[in-house]
């Protein structure tokens, strides 16, 4: 799995397979919306970066500067910081095909299947 | 200043507005948009929305001390600094000093990818970050409506919309909402929906190659306001409305009276001429000296030491001075002096509105005391007589508020009746000249009257008006059996005249001549007769002295003899003879 989801890039970046993905998903406050979020990003993470990935709760009601520099607007939103490019993933994840076409590993959940 | 105002009125009106600073906007208004509520500013790509946030925030932070915040989705924050630059907004110095807070969104469907529930609460804190970071009182959105075409899902985005609006004015923000304008609504996706205290549209539109901004209120909550499209003007120093046409009748009047510049017209109004502020109309058909009467007029007006302004349409400053220089009026010291100013501008290089906003501007700026206008006609290109009409009314209106005295010239093309003016504004002058062409015995020559002038006597004489070197002169025309004369004609009636006197002087020196001679004549023959009289008395004289002696002697011999005789007989015969004797001295 891991090996598809680098094939796919291969031509991009040959090392990206023993990269960590950085994601960072930014919410305002402990709202039902963004624990849902949570959980979803943490099952789709086990299920396809099981130890490659990282992830970051960002509250901006405690750091409201962020919301400018990443450009955040919508809650909860999903940022793919590594592997580049950077993606958006808007919405409580509950949609899982959007998330992996989003986060770019459709590819890979097709072979699992 | 205008909170304090709608304090005062609070029984009235509770309102509170915030002033906007753009010129014109506030009088419309009433003193600006709602404090603390959402305003919505819609309109067509190009009309002047982020111009019209952007001068609202940076006049709040400038001038009301009202910093602001600056949410834009669609310039960054660079372009739009950059943008209003050359409107002289330092924006840069405004977001250093905390006054201003520009905030760029950006928002890329292509990058965002939706994955189920959310909503904008992001945006949320955002901007509230912004709000208390600087202490804002305003909020621009500039256009909010860009969310739609980045976010995916409507429903959501606008019950977050609906959400934030009333979250703005909770927080108190006296906010602007751009919008584009959509097809059969104000905005593309219905926002006046949800912003409904104030609504302003913007429109750019061009007829007949011209392009005219209007600003119009379609609504405001809770308060009067102005209902008219009202044009406006994006400029060097922001934009400007002009809400001319809610100027009343109500000028107020002086009966100061100042000089047209020319001593005999002058004269023919009561040796005064115009009233200060009044509105002067001077028609004439080409050619007929209308440049030059106003060059006087403000030749005058310099003289007195008074600002002028000139606004020519038809020729060059440079070519006005040279040509006004032949007929001895030098207008150059004036122009170095600053006391006038030539505003010379092709008709066509803009639509009506933007002449009356562009003279508007420089009136206020220059504040001159005269105004010529030059010709006024040219406007007629550009719009219908209708539009002109209102224009010009407007002009004029304002000149009168602000008590500037105005020449208007007014071109008559030949053929049409000298006095309508082809705008119809000669109602709205107070006075009126009309410079006319006479022809007679092969030439032209120029005449002028006076058809109008309110408030003053005022001679009803058509004059020969003459360009001469030393300025414009007027002259009394000939009036006789054979008509109206001027010019040559004039001058070879006013030469026979001449002769025919000289003819009668002569006539009546001769006369005067022969009758002295004749009275000498008579003199003469009266002294001679006097003469003849005195020789005969004379004659008389020795006549009676030479019979007197004869008398005595006769009387003496007849003694004689009678003593000789006898003396006894004497005394009787002596009585008897005397008698006769003076009969007959008295018959002589």
């Amino acid at each position: 799995m891991k090996n598809k989801a680098s094939g796919k890039k291969k031509s991009a970046e040959p090392d990206a397979s023993e990269e960590t993905w950085i994601l960072k998903l930014y919410i305002a406050g402990q709202t039902p919306k963004s624990s849902q979020a949570f959980d979803n990003l943490k099952k789709i993470c086990e299920e396809h970066l099981a130890g490659k990935y990282l992830i970051e709760v960002v509250d901006l009601l405690k750091n409201p500067k962020l919301a400018k520099g990443e450009q955040i607007l919508a809650i909860p939103t999903l940022v793919r910081q590594l592997p580049s490019p950077v993606r958006k993933l808007i919405g409580d994840l509950s949609n899982r095909e959007r998330v992996l076409v989003g986060l770019d590993l459709q590819p890979a959940a097709k072979i699992v299947k | 200043m205008v909170r304090k105002k709608d304090k005062k009125k609070a029984f009235r009106m509770d309102l509170e507005k915030s002033p906007t600073g753009i010129q014109g906007l506030d009088e419309i208004t009433g003193g600006g948009l709602p404090t603390g509520r959402p305003t919505l500013v819609c309109g067509a790509a190009g009309c002047g929305k982020t111009l019209f946030a952007m001068e609202f925030l940076v006049r709040g932070a400038t001038q009301y001390n009202e910093p602001g915040v600056f949410m834009s989705f669609e310039e960054t924050a660079e372009e739009l600094t950059k943008n209003v630059g050359s409107l002289g907004f330092d924006l840069d110095s405004l977001s250093a000093s905390g006054k201003l807070l520009l905030d760029y969104v950006f928002v890329e469907r292509s990058e965002i990818e939706e994955t189920g529930e959310y909503d904008l609460e992001g945006l949320f804190i955002r901007l509230e970050d912004a709000i208390d970071s600087i202490g804002a009182k305003r909020v621009v959105l500039d256009t909010i409506e860009s969310l739609f075409s980045g976010l995916p899902n409507a429903l959501i985005l606008r019950a977050e919309l609906r959400r934030l609006f009333r979250w703005l004015k909770k927080k108190g923000m006296t906010a602007v909402i751009t919008g584009e304008k959509g097809e059969n609504t104000l905005t593309r996706h219905g926002l006046e929906e949800y912003v409904s205290d104030c609504v302003i549209f913007l429109d750019h539109r061009v007829t007949e190659q011209l392009s005219t901004r209007r600003l119009r209120i379609v609504k405001y909550r809770g308060s009067t306001h102005g209902t008219n499209e009202y044009p406006f003007l994006i400029e060097e120093k922001g934009m400007s409305v002009l809400p001319v046409t809610s100027i009343g009748l109500n000028h107020a009047v002086v009966t100061e009276r100042i000089s047209t510049g020319i001593p005999r017209l002058d004269s023919m109004m009561g040796e005064k001429g115009f009233f200060r502020g009044s509105s002067i109309l001077l028609s004439g058909t080409a050619g007929t000296g209308k440049t030059s009467v106003s060059a006087s007029f403000v030749d005058a007006a310099c003289r007195r030491g008074e600002r002028c302004m000139y606004f020519a349409f038809e020729e060059s400053a440079p070519q006005i001075i040279r040509n006004m220089r032949s007929i001895g009026i030098d207008l150059e010291p004036w122009l170095e002096k600053g006391l006038l100013k030539f505003h010379t501008e092709r008709p066509t290089g803009y639509g009506l509105e933007t002449h009356l906003l562009t003279m508007h501007k420089l009136i206020n700026e220059f504040k001159p005391a005269a105004v010529a206008v030059d010709p006024v006609t040219n406007l007629m290109s550009l719009g219908n007589p209708l539009d002109v009409k209102a224009m010009l009314t407007r002009l004029i209106d304002f000149l009168k508020m602000n008590q500037v005295t105005a020449m208007l010239t007014n071109l008559t093309s030949g053929g049409a009746a000298l006095e309508a003016t082809d705008v119809a504004i000669s109602s709205l002058a107070d006075t009126w000249l009309l410079l006319l062409d006479i022809e007679i015995g092969g030439e032209r020559n120029r005449g002028l009257y006076i058809l109008k002038s309110r408030g003053m006597a005022h001679s009803n004489q058509i004059r020969e008006f003459l360009l001469t070197d030393l300025g414009i002169d007027l002259l009394d025309v000939y009036v006789g059996p054979s008509g109206v004369l001027t010019g040559s004609a004039r001058v070879s009636q006013e030469l026979q005249e001449k002769g025919a006197e000289i003819a009668r002087e002569e006539e009546i020196e001769l006369k005067k001549r022969g009758l002295e001679s004749r009275q000498k004549a008579l003199e003469a023959q009266i002294a001679a007769l006097q003469a003849e009289l005195e020789a005969g008395n004379g004659d008389l004289k020795k006549m009676m002295n030479h019979e007197n002696e004869r008398q005595r002697r006769l009387d003496e011999e007849r003694e004689e003899m009678g003593r000789m005789r006898s003396a006894d007989s004497l005394s009787v015969p002596e009585s008897a003879r005397k008698k006769p004797r003076r009969k007959s001295g008295k018959g002589v």
